[in-house]
């Protein structure tokens, strides 16, 4: 490391995982990344233990069960980021720095009221849900992704438009719901959905491949700013080929299809890189 | 001490695959007539509070943590 790699704060508590695959990712892509416990934002940390906001460029909050899931999927975890961290989130969000959601950290962020955040950046009761998949069960299993923003998204900068990603899924909370009957449209209008489902091959998404029954086959959307993002595939765990569900099958990169997503948040925070 | 009763409930619309699938094992066991079943959450809130506070702070709690407005309605009562 130089010193001059962009900071990622992996922001972890008791009941998270995948947190070392999501620091992982970032270092794959060039970044220092640091697991920081939810506490170590709190002013209430000893000095050394201390971490502030302010010092990283790219906030990630992992998949999981955070807290147990009590009370609701990353209901907890919000409460205890906002209260240990509030002011400094939003600040964090308003400088429009990278903040990526992934599963658990999805749900978190919808928790926030951080997605969709249509008016305010960060209002104080959620405006959306991930609601129990319309299976009923956890889904654990390869989805298809098809990117589908025109350009609002920190994290799509380096994936062309109408790509199709192999990302895998694991959640039994991720069917996206907003009181607003028009929410997909409005979504859409303001280039917020980031990810849809589809059938390997691009087809309509019809269960398994869409795996919670979300309007729209939505997998992932981002802020109006297009610095936050929140998806339920996990994208940290389809980072090199060998974690690619068809590896073995003939797939050729070298990179797993997650990758893309890490490396264009760094050219957000590096733009001339 | 007061008691604060918290009764959380998912609205109306919003599945909930734990009721349903309590319901089929029920009648799966026997039971006949069951028209549904469906999951709530009761919270118990002790708190040094008169009555009519501790109404208004459930009713707080609610809304910065315990109920999410979007799919899930709240009832507040105290004792």
């Amino acid at each position: 490391m130089t010193g001059a790699e962009p900071r990622v704060c992996v922001l972890r508590m008791e009941g998270t995982n995948c947190e070392d695959e999501m620091a992982a990712a970032f270092r794959e892509v060039g970044a220092a990344a640091e697991l920081v416990h939810v506490k170590q934002l709190s002013a209430a940390a000893p000095a050394h233990l201390r971490r502030d906001l302010e010092d990283y460029d790219i906030l990630a909050l992992p998949g999981g069960f955070s807290a147990g899931d009590y009370v609701r999927a990353g209901a907890l975890f919000a409460a205890r980021i906002k209260s240990s961290a509030g002011a400094a989130l939003r600040r964090f969000v308003e400088a429009e720095k990278p903040v990526l959601g992934v599963c658990n950290g999805f749900q978190t962020l919808v928790e926030l009221g951080l997605l969709p955040a249509m008016g305010d950046a960060m209002p104080p009761a959620p405006e959306a849900a991930l609601c129990t998949n319309d299976s009923g069960r956890f889904e654990c299993r390869p989805t298809v992704l098809r990117m589908d923003n025109r350009g609002s998204c920190a994290f799509t900068s380096g994936i062309p438009r109408g790509a199709l990603l192999a990302i895998p899924s694991a959640h039994a909370e991720g069917k996206f719901a907003s009181a607003d009957p028009d929410i997909v449209e409005r979504l859409e209008d303001g280039d917020q959905i980031a990810f849809r489902y589809v059938a390997p091959g691009g087809g309509p998404a019809r269960y398994p491949w869409n795996p919670n029954g979300s309007a729209s086959d939505i997998a992932g959307i981002c802020n109006p700013a297009g610095n936050v993002l929140g998806m339920m595939p996990h994208p940290e765990r389809a980072i090199s080929r060998f974690t690619h569900a068809d590896w073995t099958r003939g797939y050729s990169s070298e990179d797993g299809d997650g990758k893309a997503l890490f490396a264009s948040a760094m050219r957000a925070v590096r733009p001339r890189s | 001490m007061t008691v604060i009763d918290i009764r959380i409930e998912l609205k109306k619309g919003v599945a909930d695959p734990e009721g349903s699938n309590t319901k089929k094992t029920l009648e799966a066991l026997g039971f006949k007539g069951i028209e549904s079943v469906k999951t709530v959450r009761i919270f118990e809130v002790s708190i040094d509070a008169p009555a009519d506070e501790a109404k208004a702070r459930g009713e707080e709690m609610c809304k910065t943590l315990l109920a999410n407005p979007v799919i899930q309605s709240y009832g507040v009562s105290v004792r």
